[in-house]
């Protein structure tokens, strides 16, 4: 009964977290938005002291149930897990916790995440993890599905379902994030929780809490007969049966242990209750029963993600080839209003990609440099901040990027426009042009007569005081590969 | 721009099996076949069969031959992609081509109009052959000196291009030769420049007495200067026939519809004045007449329930005993059928029926679209953009009511939504009018005049508008 509720809970977080990094419109993160609050890192990264404290009140009453019902990643693991153990009798056997692995790896992510070495934290932390996987790996699936829904709206003449482009926002981001799915995925298919139980860190915390939680499930040694059932199909590997012992470090109180006892001699009930008289340790048998044939299917579960790189924009008859624009190499990197500084963000970012599966204007991508891997950067090739949108500031569960309002959003300067004078039409060509300075949101681009040519069209001129980096202009210049004028991001963003 | 039939889906349209065009060809075939009628010379829009011989027919003063009031514009065949060849760079389907004209012909059709620049260069050949295949006496070939663009302006140049179409028609006289759109560019200049200042008008004169062109005239857009400045010196050119842009919005409101325009009754009159026969271009105003608005098709189809609203505007064009042809750019068989059934026999417009045009058009020009006829000339930019398709988007809006006149109405948000997505939908988003740099290429190619920049410019504050959600 609590194994079935604990499914029926934890399937509905893991669909609504997954559908928040797969929604591009942004629209359901007005109902579901909590669900990113709530994660452990993010809570802490955005300081959020309620939230903090709810989580280890939580695990000190219940144990690790945060892990399998509220984390994605943990629910994906069972999930894969759940397929693995398929035509396995008893798939798991008990282990000894590797506790100098798993301490090792919470230190290490304290130490990154204080010292602020983001990749790592990216890497190590569960939920940015899982995020990862879903924006890279399965958004672009979800939208797929959805422009054929759109496909067929437009022919019924239904304005229900829009269009929308598919493209791999980074290919390093694509690429780590199918090599951790990979590797989780294998690890759970094989052995259930072993990453939740040796890498995660959150998971190593909480074990250190749930060691002293209030409700745990205790084996009865008066019902047990030692038919190391509840160890054999524990996935966290932390039943020993022979010594009727639980580690509750690495329990994550999925409940499966008291279904398939058929003895029913355990328990999920208070620490201070009776557990039985002492029995000596039982025999049992120590084959391991470990499946490898799962890996290889493992693999295949996966190349079905791979399918999508397909798709690539058709050229219409009678009109002229466009170029794809080509980002340039900026001196200093573009990020969100509302992220206030390039310090502040990388500071709380925890890497999950939320911002970047929503924005609406293909400007957020996951940076690829090391010390800032997998925060989001913007780059205007595809299109521009527009001054109607906050989606990005909206669905943030950190502090990273602070909510802003559409008035102030264009007051905010991110960055300012350059120009170069090679590429400007209207400079080296001669050719009429006033692209930029139309389509400015805050009139900072003025034409001005050519000096150096005074017969010639006018050109350019950017007033940096009161550019705000949106990335109108560069993403509306028709020069291409490279816009004549482009966005230099910067350190910290001022209101002007 | 002496294609009309833009409105591929028209038959759909009259049938109200569907509000709106885009609708595709097989859908109309499918629609069509549901609804023949068992006579087959029932007046209703119904596509029976059409009894050959009731064709109606002008004569020509000069030779006394027997031309068909409609005329086959030759601009739009249809590609291999079931599109029109002017929009799609699809390869031309000739097989089908070769059933339009049979069709045509077996019909009582007998005038054909191309010219060497139709379907990116394409519709002669194309033309010629499916001609070819039938008695020469059988039909008439109108094409055009089309050197409009610079680089063909010399002698030597038009020359080449006026023996090719010979080679591409397959024939050894042309029926009907035109100048090709003049009083557009740059006016009096480009007119000098294409044919006076080279000698090709001359040329073309001598061609006549040698009998390898029948007949002389031209076509005319744009600037009255040069239409003016061409009658005048009728007495000594002596002009067979002279093209026009003649429909019932454009026959007292030309001005309204495009600064640059002169009202059809003008332009009308004064070949009356000279005998001159009058060839109709744009009988729908490039489409603008089959697809209007929901309120003005209702007035249409109240007043003759069983008669699709393009008909109206081709009977007006018939109306007037001085035309000789208006011609219509059919892609589509039902197009022809249609149109076929239109004047088989005309049934000219009473005094009534025009004062009631004249209502409609009034009426029309309260609800003011783009004078875009999606010719293409503009095309292509050189940035990419798709000039008529987001023209016709807009004007596409404003017809089926999806245009919320102010951030205030009622269904805003309904018609922001349509409007936006259906924008994205029609033009690619790297084609659309943000894109517009103000180069101004494409101004001296439009037909129509119309500030595409400026037009462009409005358009794209209209949507910065809708999608900023800034009262407007």
């Amino acid at each position: 009964m609590l194994r079935k509720f604990r499914l029926v809970v934890a399937g509905v977080f893991f669909i609504a977290i997954t559908l928040l990094f797969l929604d591009f419109t942004g629209c359901i993160h007005k109902w579901l938005g909590w669900m990113a609050r709530i994660q452990f890192v993010p809570a802490v990264l955005g300081v959020n002291v309620a939230i903090i404290v709810g989580l280890v009140i939580l695990t000190l009453v219940f144990g690790r149930i945060y892990c399998s019902v509220i984390c994605p990643l943990g629910v994906m693991q069972d999930i894969i897990a759940w397929i693995g153990k398929k035509g396995r009798r008893l798939p798991y056997s008990y282990s000894k916790a590797l506790s100098w692995l798993r301490y090792s790896f919470l230190a290490l992510f304290i130490v990154v995440l204080v010292a602020g070495t983001c990749s790592l934290v990216t890497l190590l932390e569960p939920y940015s993890t899982y995020g990862n996987i879903a924006s890279n790996l399965l958004q672009p699936i979800w939208k797929l599905g959805n422009n054929l829904l759109a496909f067929f709206a437009e022919r019924i003449n239904s304005y229900a379902f829009y269009e929308t482009t598919v493209w791999i926002k980074s290919g390093v981001a694509f690429g780590v994030s199918l090599g951790l799915l990979v590797i989780i995925g294998i690890m759970a298919w094989r052995n259930g929780r072993t990453y939740c139980n040796t890498v995660c860190p959150v998971g190593t915390l909480l074990g250190l809490l749930s060691r002293y939680s209030l409700l745990r499930p205790v084996i009865d040694t008066d019902k047990c007969n030692g038919c190391s059932l509840c160890s054999r199909n524990c996935k966290a590997a932390c039943i020993d049966y022979k010594e009727h012992k639980i580690d509750y470090s690495r329990c994550v109180v999925c409940m499966d242990c008291m279904e398939n006892c058929k003895q029913h001699a355990i328990s999920y009930r208070l620490r201070t209750a009776k557990k039985g008289t002492e029995v000596p340790p039982v025999k049992g048998n120590d084959n391991i029963d470990g499946t490898r044939r799962g890996v290889i299917s493992g693999l295949g579960l996966l190349a079905s993600t791979a399918t999508f790189a397909a798709g690539m924009k058709k050229v219409d008859g009678g009109l002229a080839v466009i170029l794809d624009k080509k980002a340039p190499d900026r001196h200093t990197r573009i990020v969100p209003p509302g992220a206030l500084s390039l310090r502040n963000l990388d500071k709380h970012c925890v890497g999950c990609q939320l911002c970047i599966s929503v924005c609406p204007n293909d400007v957020l991508r996951p940076s690829d440099k090391l010390d800032n891997f997998m925060h989001p950067v913007m780059s205007y090739e595809r299109g521009y901040c527009r001054p109607e949108c906050t989606k990005c500031s909206e669905v943030c569960p950190t502090l990273s990027i602070r909510k802003i309002d559409v008035a102030g959003k264009s007051s905010v300067q991110i960055g300012h426009a350059v120009w170069i004078k090679g590429n400007c039409l209207a400079a080296s060509e001669g050719v009429e042009c006033d692209n930029c300075h139309v389509h400015c949101p805050v009139g900072a681009i003025s034409m001005v007569e050519n000096v150096d040519n005074s017969s010639g069209p006018k050109i350019p001129v950017v007033n940096t005081a009161r550019c705000i980096g949106c990335g109108a202009c560069e993403y509306l210049c028709p020069a291409r590969p490279f816009s004549a004028l482009y966005v230099e991001g910067h350190e910290n963003h001022r209101t002007i | 721009m002496e294609r009309d039939n833009k409105d591929n889906g028209k038959r759909i349209d009259r049938r109200e099996f569907l509000k709106r065009f885009g609708g595709g060809a097989a859908l109309t075939a499918a629609a069509l076949a549901g609804c023949k009628t068992d006579d087959g010379t029932s007046d209703s829009e119904g596509n029976g069969e059409i009894v050959p011989g009731k064709m109606t027919y002008r004569t020509n003063p000069k030779t006394g031959e027997k031309v068909s009031i409609l005329g086959y514009g030759c601009m739009r065949w249809p590609t291999v992609d079931n599109d029109s060849a002017r929009d799609s760079d699809g390869e031309i389907d000739q097989e089908m081509v070769n059933r339009l004209v049979d069709y045509a012909i077996e019909h009582g059709v007998n005038y054909f109009d191309t010219s060497p620049v139709y379907c990116k260069g394409k519709s002669e050949h194309a033309t010629g052959i499916a001609l070819s295949r039938h008695p020469r006496d059988k039909y008439f070939i109108a094409t055009k000196l089309s050197n409009s663009s610079p680089a063909v302006w010399s002698r030597e140049a038009s020359m080449v291009m006026y023996n090719n179409s010979f080679k591409e028609l397959q024939v050894e006289y042309i029926d009907y030769m035109l100048l090709h759109s003049v009083g557009m560019g740059n006016g009096m200049d480009t007119l000098f420049a294409r044919y006076f200042d080279n000698g090709m008008l001359d040329f073309l004169i001598s061609e006549r007495e040698k009998g390898k062109i029948r007949n002389l005239g031209f076509s005319y857009h744009g600037d009255i200067r040069v239409f003016d400045y061409l009658l005048s010196r009728h007495d000594e050119i002596k002009w067979d026939f002279v093209q026009i842009q003649l429909n019932y919005v454009d026959w007292k409101h030309a001005k309204e519809v495009n600064e640059r325009n002169t009202d059809a009754e003008y332009l009308y009159g004064e070949l009356q004045k000279r005998g001159i026969p009058a060839i109709i271009m744009e009988p729908l105003l490039g489409g603008r007449l089959s697809s209007v608005h929901d309120h003005i098709a209702a007035k249409l189809k109240q007043k003759k329930p069983d008669e699709s609203v393009a008909s109206w505007a081709f009977r007006f064009a018939g109306t007037f005993p001085g035309v000789l042809t208006v011609l219509s750019g059919m892609t589509y068989m039902e197009h022809l059928q249609d149109n076929i059934k239109t004047y088989s026999p005309l049934k000219p417009l009473t005094d009534d029926d025009m004062a009631f045009l004249e209502e409609i058009a009034r009426q029309m020009l309260r609800y003011p679209t783009i004078p875009c006829n999606d010719c293409q000339y503009c095309m292509p930019c050189p940035y990419g953009l798709d000039i008529p398709g987001v023209l016709l988007h807009f004007n596409k809006c404003i017809n089926e009511g999806n245009m919320p006149s102010s951030s205030q109405d009622a269904n805003y948000r309904k018609a922001r939504r349509a409007f936006l997505v259906g924008y994205d939908r029609s033009v690619p988003r790297l084609r659309q009018a943000d894109h517009c740099t103000g180069c101004r290429e494409c101004v001296a190619h439009c037909p129509q005049g119309i500030d595409i920049p400026a037009e462009m410019r409005r358009i794209d504050k209209f949507v910065e508008d809708m999608k900023q959600g800034r009262p407007f």
